[in-house]
Order: structure tokens, then sequence, then C-alpha cells
């Protein structure tokens, strides 16, 4: 199946980042496209997160383009970019919930910033979201220091989808969890994403993941994408490191 | 965006449009107006073929008309919903909101008396804390005394290099501005009487026993005392302290000791420099400014002052730079997981340790003058 280029969500082209004397993405170009879920993959240290934080506008880029819902963020103003960034939305590695904010704080906070919507409706939608990622209503009042692991995961999440974002960016969202809270936060991004229709670029170590969730898979090496398709084009490819990653002693042919 | 038609005993509501997030705070109001209403119908329909953007803020409202009617005992029945969209509303219709328990309110005089209890406590804590420390810190050294090849020399020369070393150039500064100022103000005075050569006396002993270890001790408790506890706090938030301990170290040992000894070390070194330096300034003010010459002020300040007046600035000196070390460290192990409270001891630690300053000054005072001094 083709697909055209205008539904691309994001489109990095010709991308290039760099610290000091070491390029880490050497003209680099990636397509996410809309309703997906992409898995993006690649060793430690290979630049996934780079790439996600470049995107996101959190690292100055050397060169290259980077269009996100078909607008050049480079030509735009910082009012329209603050459109854009309320269009997406980012779950990080660690959770990065305000520590001081309780856990209904920390997702009204965007919605109340950006939407001026009732004290009511503010109410209403924590809970809902909070349910939508599998918590319960109670958890609401407790700080960020009092969630376990997994729970904090979903309460980002949950704040991730405040402003209910066409796209998110996930970044290892099962990792330092376990394999059946991992397996269930698959389910939870694989429903999400078909309820609100949602584009999903996700870094991930997780082999189950991306044998769960993702439709297509993006590999990372040298600084380039030397790979994207979809699962069977990641089994079937003779490249050393992607045999060594998908068909290694760690991964197990999916079922 | 939402319209409503009424036939008869039937009521549909038309609902068109985005119906997104940035829409909401604009749905809201219409879909309270439709919800409050109470026309006499038997039958509802919401037809919502008419949406052709729908998120959950959207789904939400809708869900909130459902149920607004259905407490009336009318099912409302959805009509045209793309199936695109079933799956969301679905979800959220399954969402069960209750209503937050309320916050119970206090009367005024019960609150106040919460307040000064909950105060209390935490003085009596605070003290229970320090004392603790004390304790910890006194037996670590007692064993790095006893084994003195346990005791981290290299941590402890770092820390004196970033505390007293580093510290020298402001400490010069300040005291010496303050001397300065002293000598000014003096001599202003002092004139008025005839009694300009009363300032040499006054700026020696006050530099010497008061006014040099105090700004000393308040200079390193806001440079010193501070990152001590945000260093220790953010270790304790990010389990490096419980590193520490399951490899079987003492943080108070590794910690806390060497930070402490840093400062005893370190204030009263910073304090005779700081001395020495406010002399220095009182001297050029009372020369340039009062017409005092520097062997005059010399002669008079020998006179002035005894090896009392300076010992007594200099005994006060490592106690002071103890309380300091020991307050940093119960406020940096006493913070927990949140930024806010990291920046609460922060403040807590320079704010009491200023004020502990101060009180020890006033009751070594009382001392030094019972014994003579």
């Amino acid at each position: 199946m083709a697909k055209r280029a205008e539904d691309a969500v994001i489109r990095v082209r010709d991308l290039s980042v760099g610290f000091s004397e070491k390029l880490v993405l050497d003209h680099l170009d990636l397509d996410v496209y809309r309703g997906e879920v992409l898995g993006f993959v690649g060793g430690s240290g290979s630049g996934k997160s780079v790439l996600m934080r470049t995107i996101i506008g959190l690292l100055p880029k050397r060169s290259g383009k980077i269009e996100v819902f078909g607008i050049d963020v480079d030509s735009i103003t910082q009012t329209e970019l603050q459109k854009i960034e309320q269009r997406w939305g980012i779950l990080f590695q660690h959770g990065a919930l305000f520590s001081s904010l309780t856990v209904r704080q920390n997702i009204q906070f965007p919605v109340r910033e950006f939407l001026g919507v009732s004290e009511r409706l503010l109410d209403e939608m924590a809970v809902a979201k909070l349910e939508m990622v599998g918590l319960a209503p109670d958890v609401q009042q407790k700080y960020p220091s009092e969630l376990s692991g997994g729970m904090t995961k979903r309460v980002a999440l949950a704040r991730a989808l405040a402003l209910d974002p066409e796209v998110v960016f996930l970044d290892e969202p099962t990792s330092g969890l376990d394999p059946i809270g991992a397996g269930e936060f698959d389910e939870l991004i694989k429903t999400l994403q078909r309820t609100l229709g949602l584009t999903v670029f996700m870094v991930t170590h997780d082999l189950d993941s991306l044998h769960a969730v993702c439709d297509r898979i993006a590999v990372l090496a040298d600084g380039k994408v030397i790979l994207a398709g979809p699962m069977s084009v990641m089994l079937a490819s003779e490249h050393p490191w992607l045999k060594a990653y998908f068909r290694g002693k760690r991964s197990r042919v999916a079922g | 965006m939402l319209t409503s038609k009424r036939t008869g005993e039937r009521l549909v509501l038309t609902a068109a449009g985005p119906w997104t997030a940035i829409h909401a705070r604009d749905l809201e109001p219409l879909v309270e107006a439709q919800a409050q209403s109470s026309q006499p119908v038997r039958a509802v329909e919401i037809d919502v073929s008419g949406i052709n953007r729908l998120d959950t803020f959207g789904a939400w409202l809708i869900e909130r008309l459902v149920r607004a009617w259905s407490q009336r005992g009318c099912e409302p029945k959805i009509i045209g919903l793309p199936a695109d969209y079933s799956g969301l509303v679905q979800e959220v219709h399954n969402v069960n909101v209750k209503p937050l328990p309320p916050l119970v309110e206090e009367g005024r005089i019960i609150r106040g008396l919460n307040a000064i209890g909950r105060t209390l406590v935490g003085i009596g804590s605070a003290t229970t804390l320090i004392m603790q420390m004390l304790g910890a810190v006194s037996v670590a050294s007692a064993r790095a005394i006893a084994n003195p090849a346990r005791f981290r020399l290299t941590s402890l020369v770092a820390h004196i290099d970033r505390v007293g070393w580093h510290g020298v150039p402001i400490m010069l500064l300040v005291t010496f501005l303050i001397g300065a100022i002293l000598a000014q103000q003096g001599i202003f005075h002092f004139r008025k009487f005839g009694a300009d050569i009363f300032v040499v006396d006054m700026i020696g002993i006050l530099v010497l026993r008061e006014i040099g270890v105090l700004i000393v001790c308040v200079m390193v408790a806001g440079r010193s005392g501070s990152a001590y506890t945000a260093e220790l706090g953010s270790m304790k938030m990010r389990e490096e302290i419980d590193a520490l301990r399951t490899m079987g170290f003492d943080p108070v040992e590794v910690l806390i000791l060497p930070r402490i000894v840093a400062l005893i070390v370190s204030v009263p070194i910073l304090t005779f420099l700081g001395s020495m330096s406010a002399l220095y300034g009182g001297g050029l003010v009372a020369w340039l400014y009062g017409g005092i010459d520097p062997d005059v002020f010399l002669s008079r300040l020998r006179e002035a002052i005894s090896l009392d007046t300076f010992a007594v600035g200099m005994i006060k000196a490592p106690i002071m730079a103890l309380v300091i070390g020991i307050v940093a460290s119960v406020e940096g192990m006493e913070v927990r997981g949140s930024a806010e409270s990291l920046g609460t001891h922060t403040t807590a630690s320079v704010v009491i340790s200023i004020f502990l300053v101060i009180v020890l000054d006033g009751l070594f005072a009382i001392f030094f003058a019972s014994i003579g001094m």
C-alpha cells in the first residue's frame, strides 16, 4: 500500500544533529503517517531520543527540515508553534510529572492553561482521562512521589492525552514495567490509538511492544534510518544488526 | 453547534461542526442549557451526524446530555454516529464520575490552633533531628579518630576548596565594606562629641568580637549551607543515599562528616581573613574620611583590643560552623520526593542556621561577659 506524501503528519528531511564534534543524526529522513503506530528502534546511544527531542523542539538542529502537520516548524512564529505544540502530547521516559502538583492537577495543567473551560469540566475530564488509561479515580489526590512506576507512566500518558492531541510521542513507554504491566500498557496504547485516532511515535526497545502494537518500524543506525517497514520486512532483512536485534537470542518468533 | 427542535413530545437535539477540545469552552454552555431545560418530553434524540470532528471533550459533552436526560427517566438515543467515533463514545459512556469528597472546612479558630500546634510539633521534631544528627556526626567522627584511614580526606579537601578557598574573595569584599560603613557611621556621629578617635575602639572590638564572625557565618550559611542542603536533598530524591546505605556505607560518614569538618576548618580561616579585611576597610575610611592617620589608628587599636577580644571571635567560629553544617545536613536528609520539598528545605536550612547563629552569638555574649573576657 503506497502512502501519499501528504498523509505524513511528521516529515523529517535531511536532518543533522550533533553535539560539539560528534554528529549523532547524519542527514536523516523519516516520515510518520497519519493514524499509524511507528516504532522507532536502534542501539543504545544511537540517537533515538535525540531525534524525538529534536522533532519536539527541545534540541537544536544543525541542518535539515522538520515538517509537522505539513508546516515547517522553522518558518513559523512562536504563537503558531504553540498551536502545534497543543496538537501533540509527549510521554517522557521517566514520566516528568510535576512533583509539586497532584495527579489531577498534573492532568488538568495544560487544559487549564490553554482551553479555559469550567472547573466542572476540568474535573470531569481528569477522571475521564484517568479511567481511559486504566486508573481508578481515587489516585487523583496523590502526589507523583506516591505513585508506583506503572502508575506514573499511566498518569504521564493521561497528561500527554489531556488536550486530545493528534500525535503522541512515547519515549520508551514500557521500560521499567514488568512483562504483564508492559503488555497491558501496549494494549492500552493500541486501544487509545484506535478510539482516539491517534498517530503514535514510539521509541522503544521492547520487542513485544513492536510485535503487538506497531504498524511500522523504523530502524536507526549510524545516524540514519536504515530501514522502515512492517515487522515482516524487519524479519526478512539480512542486515547484521537487524538480524541480531529481531532474530537474536532475546527475540521470539511472533505467534 | 447545538440546536434543538421539539415536535410534540419528541425532542431532537442536533449537534454539528467540530466538537473538539478547543471548542469546549463555547460548547459547554450550550450543552448545559439543554441539559438544564425542563421541557416536558417523552423521547429525546441526539443527532450527531453533523459533527465532523469529535474528541474526548466533545464526546464527554454529549455524554453529559445523555446523563442529564436519563436522570429524568428519558433515555436519549444517539443517531447518526459515524463508526469511527462509536468506540470513543462508548469509552466515555463507561466513565464513572463521582463527586470528589469535599474538603472539610474548619473554623477559623480551629485552623489557627491547628497551625500553632503544627508549628510547635515542627520545632520539637526539628530539635530532635538536630540532636540526632549531632549524635550521628559525633559517632562518625569518633570512628574516624579511632581509625583514621576511614576518613575521606579527598572529599574533605574538595569541600574545603569549595567552601573556604572559593569563598575568600566574596567574604573579603563584604567584610571590607562592612568595616568601611561602620567607620563612616562611627566617625559621623562621634565627631559631634569630639570623640572621633574612639571609632578605632569601636571598630576594633565590634569587628573582632562580633561582626567579623557573624557576617562570615551568615554568608557561609547562605552560600555553603544551602548548597549542602540542595546536594544532599537531590541525592536523597534520586535514591543515591539509599544506594550508599545498601552498599554498607554510612551516609553520615561518607557525605556529611567531610562537609561539616570542611566547614569547621574553613569558617575560622574565613573569620580571620574577614576580620582583617573589615579592620582594613575601617582604617582606610578612618584615614580618608576621618583624617585619622594609619599609624595613629594602629597604635590606638593596639591599646583598645587585647588578645581576648580576638580570641572571643575565633572561639565562636568553629562552633557556628558546626551549627550551620548540622542544620544543612538535617534539612538535606529531610527532603522528600518533590521539587517543592527541596526548595522548602533549602530555605529552612538557611533561615534556621542564621537564626541559630545569632541566638548562639547572644548566649556567647552572656557567657564571655560572665567569665570576664
